[in-house]
């Protein structure tokens, strides 16, 4: 069957791209700057922000469990669709195994987020 | 009244040739074109046709951008040549060559087959929602609804947004970002009744989805008929379509 | 005996078709951005096991974060994934139909400005909530 016949299944990476692409748009850069420059310098928060007890007890309640999860994971699917795409673009066979990689990537990454979430209870 | 000649100017032209009959590729050939600056690269090329090359082929017809016969790679960049200047190229040398990503035919003529057999297969044209008669008389359209699809209606088919697009060159079964456009012109026109067949095509392995926001498309488009948005809108289109009608991936019957 | 067919299309490579034109050098590096969201994400994702490992592997975690090579790698990545917010805002307007506010069609300028505004406000709320949860 011509490509032009057969229905794509495109949509659903496309949504987990656009999910991703927007979240990382829209807080990408604060959550950066948060976790990776202003609470290590300890710039702004306090020194204790990230201890143990305050970093368990925010992973344990559902609201955090379901931010970082939809960080972690919407991140790496955009990243995995855009990354395919972009293989592509440089001249790399688009097929079965390439989709295996960047996506089998993303699902790991999303399968280990959750895995540690759940683990920490509530 | 003047009698003595104008002493004209001189532009270096590089066309790439390709004759299959004598060329196992193309060959770039470097022709002195003595212009004007009110001489566009068309009319540039007619001089090496009428004057110095009679060999040299290439597409064209109405000379004022509403055709799209004479699209072709000037310096690189996917252009209408009666609508590019040789006075902004002096005094550095022009290169001009067939519109890439189609196959070159010969010399500035590409094979567009490929894409007329798109254009027959979306339907482009109106087809009723429901059967109608002349006595009903003419349809009735909003300015809001007109605006809808307007600029997807200035497409004059040159070609420019596939020389421009590279997922084209990369994988050709792409429909394209012209066939997009007139796909979205038909569909969002209210008059229109045809969107879930067209669908099939924008939400095929062929269709929207190869598209992945390049933009180049809507830069090179001379009508400003911005191709890029129409396949983006049915990127979502296309999704919604795919998500609330359930996935049937051997595309199966709507 | 029939002719042999005179014509032979010739196709041209696609090899380094990127490289010839600005616009996608620039398309190439936006897209590369990519690669940063997943190193971010990533980061966090580590940091999460190291939660899940106990108090020990978190303070390791949280010294490490506190390295100046983590802190340039986060400059690094708060450059490249703030390029990836603009450029996305950029292009959001070719995504949309047209937005009609006031009887007058919103302008590509205007609907990445409301994309960067939202940003800006959204980052706010977060390092604001983050504040709150800290104190």
């Amino acid at each position: 069957m011509k490509a032009i016949e057969k229905r794509s299944n495109a949509p659903i990476f496309w949504a987990l791209f656009g999910a991703g692409g927007m979240l990382a748009a829209l807080l990408g850069p604060a959550l950066v700057f948060l976790t990776g420059i202003a609470l290590p310098l300890e710039l702004i928060f306090p020194p204790d922000a990230l201890s143990w007890p305050h970093a368990l007890a925010f992973a344990r309640h559902w609201a955090g469990k379901a931010f970082l999860f939809a960080v972690i994971a919407l991140f790496l699917w955009h990243a995995a669709h855009r990354i395919f795409h972009s293989l592509h673009d440089l001249g790399a066979h688009a097929g079965i195994g390439a989709k295996l990689v960047c996506y089998g990537f993303a699902a790991a990454g999303s399968l280990l987020a959750a895995g540690a979430l759940l683990s920490l209870g509530f | 009244m003047r009698d003595d000649p104008v002493a004209m100017k001189l532009i270096e032209i590089e066309v790439l040739r390709y004759r299959p009959e004598q060329d196992v590729e193309p060959v770039p050939q470097v022709y002195d074109v003595p212009f004007t600056d009110d001489m566009s690269v068309l009319q540039g090329l007619q001089y090496i046709k009428d004057y110095l090359d009679g060999t040299l082929s290439f597409r064209w017809s109405c000379r004022m951008a509403i055709c799209g016969s004479c699209g072709m790679m000037i310096d690189g960049v996917p252009r209408l040549s009666c609508k590019t200047f040789l006075r902004d190229f002096h005094p550095r040398r022009l290169r001009v060559e067939a519109l890439a990503h189609f196959p070159i035919e010969r010399d500035l003529v590409v094979v567009i087959d490929d894409f007329i057999g798109k254009l027959e297969r979306i339907q482009p044209y109106i087809v009723p929602k429901t059967p109608r008669t002349l006595a009903e008389g003419e349809y009735l359209q909003t300015p809001a609804q007109l605006d809808v699809y307007e600029q997807f209606s200035s497409c004059i088919n040159c070609l420019l947004c596939y020389a421009a697009c590279p997922q084209y060159g990369l994988n050709p079964e792409f429909v394209g970002p012209g066939i997009m456009a007139l796909l979205h012109r038909y569909n969002v026109d209210s008059r229109d009744g045809a969107a879930s067949q067209r669908m099939e095509i924008a939400g095929s392995e062929a269709g929207a989805f190869n598209c992945t926001a390049v933009g180049y498309c809507s830069e090179v488009c001379p009508k400003h008929v911005d191709p890029a948005n129409a396949v983006n809108q049915n990127k979502t289109l296309a999704a919604k379509d795919y998500f609330l009608r359930g996935a049937k991936p051997k595309g199966g019957k709507r | 005996m029939s002719i042999p067919d005179p014509r032979r299309p010739y196709m041209r490579p696609m090899t380094g078709w990127w490289r010839r034109n600005p616009f996608f050098i620039e398309y190439m590096i936006h897209e590369g951005m990519a690669l940063f969201v997943a190193a971010y994400a990533i980061v966090l994702l580590v940091g999460l096991l190291r939660l899940a490992q106990g108090e020990a592997a978190w303070n390791g975690w949280l010294d490490a974060l506190r390295s100046p090579l983590s802190v340039a790698f986060h400059v690094v990545l708060l450059a490249a994934i703030g390029y990836h917010a603009w450029t996305w805002f950029r292009i959001m307007p070719k995504t949309m139909p047209p937005v009609v506010i006031g009887g007058r069609r919103l302008r590509p300028s205007e609907i990445t400005a409301a994309g960067v505004g939202a940003a800006i406000l959204a980052s706010i709320v977060l390092l604001g909530v983050a504040w709150g949860l800290m104190r």
